[in-house]
């Protein structure tokens, strides 16, 4: 806008400043998600936040999403990637359960997984941590990063903000933990990401999965472990 | 490319080749100096709240074309069964042509299941759809319902991601519609509160968006059926017209009349039966 002594000239509003710019973004999980093996199960874990550029589309998102009865993935990533992903791999393992007759194992679902993450790898964004149980090799982690790897970790954590809890974790994982301290552990981590990362926050969403089966919990924002620099 | 005197049938499906060619061309040219022209966008306030009986949603009436109104009345609350509703924003002929497309699949549904549809099947069908066409089909939509297992209230985007939530704003004017539903929303509500919530979660909307403005649309959907008002609220700021703009028919007198008949030759005849099993 240029201003001339003693006239004033005026802009009309663009349009594009009507719609604003995150119509223009895609659904992200910035993210922070997290699996821990622990002897007879894994417990996982997940922040609540979904974010479209800016804008916080839906503040008690549940990222840790089933796949079979002792089988999860937590999801980061495109939104729609993910869910996308999750609901092939979901219909595919429930078809191999239904042909083996038995429940799949966790390996099985993780190279599902890894396979779609790969061979579509230019067009999906998406990383995944596989965790689950299974009668031969009892708690399992599996991490599918951007870009399709698998490997099996006794930790994995994913997400943007899984950068700013490295430290800890290798600090602070032990191997040999029970269940309760593998979810005090988890729910440290998450509480320390999503006081750094920006893209995480909300409630933080914990479950155990066990032989006995899956045990749901939910930390809210005010009950989060706080810590003296926060 | 069909020429203009040939009938070609037309492919069924969408057809991209525009969109494709448009960011062949921009990135070619460098985006400074060419822009493709972009696709109508409605600003728009929708909302939908999730109350004890049913579902409340809300929408504002105003479409623009850049800086004018171009429809003070434009109805952006879709039928899609008689037991589900969907508010759209983004790119109006998206909204307004997905959920016509999904409303004709789901009474085709109907008819050969012998049931109301549900809500997860609609949202699934449109995530579907969606997803395929990686956010080239501009539409944001809130999906709002009644099925046998309850009352569901469900966003989809326009790259295919799905949320189901209690309470949902959408549109240019909805971070000022969520901030009302984010301080008033309290489960199990009943339906006064939560009509009077959605129309001051639009209202909130009109007031602080340019995109949205004029009149506010309400549709309830119960159990026993849906109550879609229309207007809920008509616009405050509505002016007078000065004089009647209807002419009566002989107004304009007519001097000369004359009429051409074209010769038109019959070139090709198909049949098609149609399939009435």
């Amino acid at each position: 806008m240029v201003v001339y002594a003693g006239q004033h000239q005026t802009e009309c509003l663009q349009y594009s400043e009507l719609v604003p710019d995150w119509t223009e973004h895609e659904v992200n999980t910035g993210t922070t998600i997290m699996a821990v093996e622990f002897n007879g199960g894994v417990v996982i874990g997940a922040d609540s936040r979904t974010t479209t550029g800016a804008y916080i589309a839906n503040r008690v998102t549940d990222k840790l999403t089933p796949i079979h009865d002792r089988i999860f993935c937590c999801r980061s990533g495109s939104a729609a990637d993910t869910q996308a992903i999750a609901d092939a791999v979901t219909y595919q393992l429930g078809f191999y359960s239904i042909v083996m007759d038995e429940p799949p194992l966790v390996q099985t679902a993780a190279n599902l997984f890894r396979q779609l993450c790969y061979r579509y790898r230019e067009l999906l964004t998406a990383g995944i941590i596989v965790a689950g149980w299974d009668n031969r090799h009892s708690g399992q982690v599996y991490t599918v990063p951007i870009g399709g790897m698998l490997v099996r970790q006794p930790v994995a954590v994913g997400g943007s903000g899984s950068s700013y809890i490295y430290g800890f974790i290798d600090s602070t994982y032990k191997p040999g933990m029970t269940k309760e301290e593998c979810l005090r552990f988890t729910g440290q981590a998450l509480a320390l990401a999503m006081e750094r990362d920006g893209s995480s926050g909300g409630v933080a969403r914990l479950a155990a999965i066990t032989q006995a089966g899956l045990e749901h919990s939910v930390i809210l924002g005010n009950q989060l472990p706080k810590f003296p620099t926060a | 490319m069909a020429l203009s005197y040939v009938f070609e049938t037309p492919v069924s499906g969408f057809n991209f080749e525009n969109s494709t060619r448009n960011a062949g061309l921009e990135s070619l040219l460098g985006d400074t100096k060419v822009k493709a022209p972009r696709p109508l966008k409605t600003g728009t306030t929708i909302a939908g709240v999730v109350y004890k009986d049913g579902v409340v949603l809300g929408a504002d009436t105003r479409a623009t074309s850049s800086e004018v109104v171009a429809d003070k009345m434009c109805a952006k609350i879709h039928y899609i069964a008689p037991n589900i509703y969907c508010c759209g924003a983004g790119t109006a002929a998206d909204t307004e042509k997905t959920t016509e497309l999904l409303s004709s699949n789901l009474t085709i549904f109907s008819m050969n299941s012998g049931r109301n549809p549900r809500l997860t099947m609609a949202a699934n069908i449109l995530q579907d759809m969606l997803f395929r066409y990686r956010g080239q089909i501009g539409a944001n939509l809130i999906l709002g319902g009644v099925d046998c297992t309850g009352n569901h209230l469900y966003t989809v985007g326009p790259y295919g991601d799905m949320d189901k939530v209690p309470y949902l704003a959408m549109g240019s004017g909805d971070l000022a519609a969520m901030g009302i539903l984010e301080d008033r929303f309290k489960p199990n509500m009943g339906i006064e509160d939560a009509k009077v919530l959605v129309r001051d979660a639009i209202h909130a909307g009109i007031m602080s968006d340019l995109g949205s403005g004029n009149n506010i649309d309400i549709c309830v959907i119960t159990k026993e059926g849906v109550d879609y008002i229309r207007p809920y609220q008509e616009s405050e700021f509505k002016d007078k017209r000065q004089r009647k703009y209807k002419y009566k028919p002989g107004t304009t007198p007519v001097l000369v009349e004359n009429v051409i008949r074209l010769e038109v030759d019959l070139v090709e005849e198909t049949i098609q039966k149609m399939e009435t099993a």
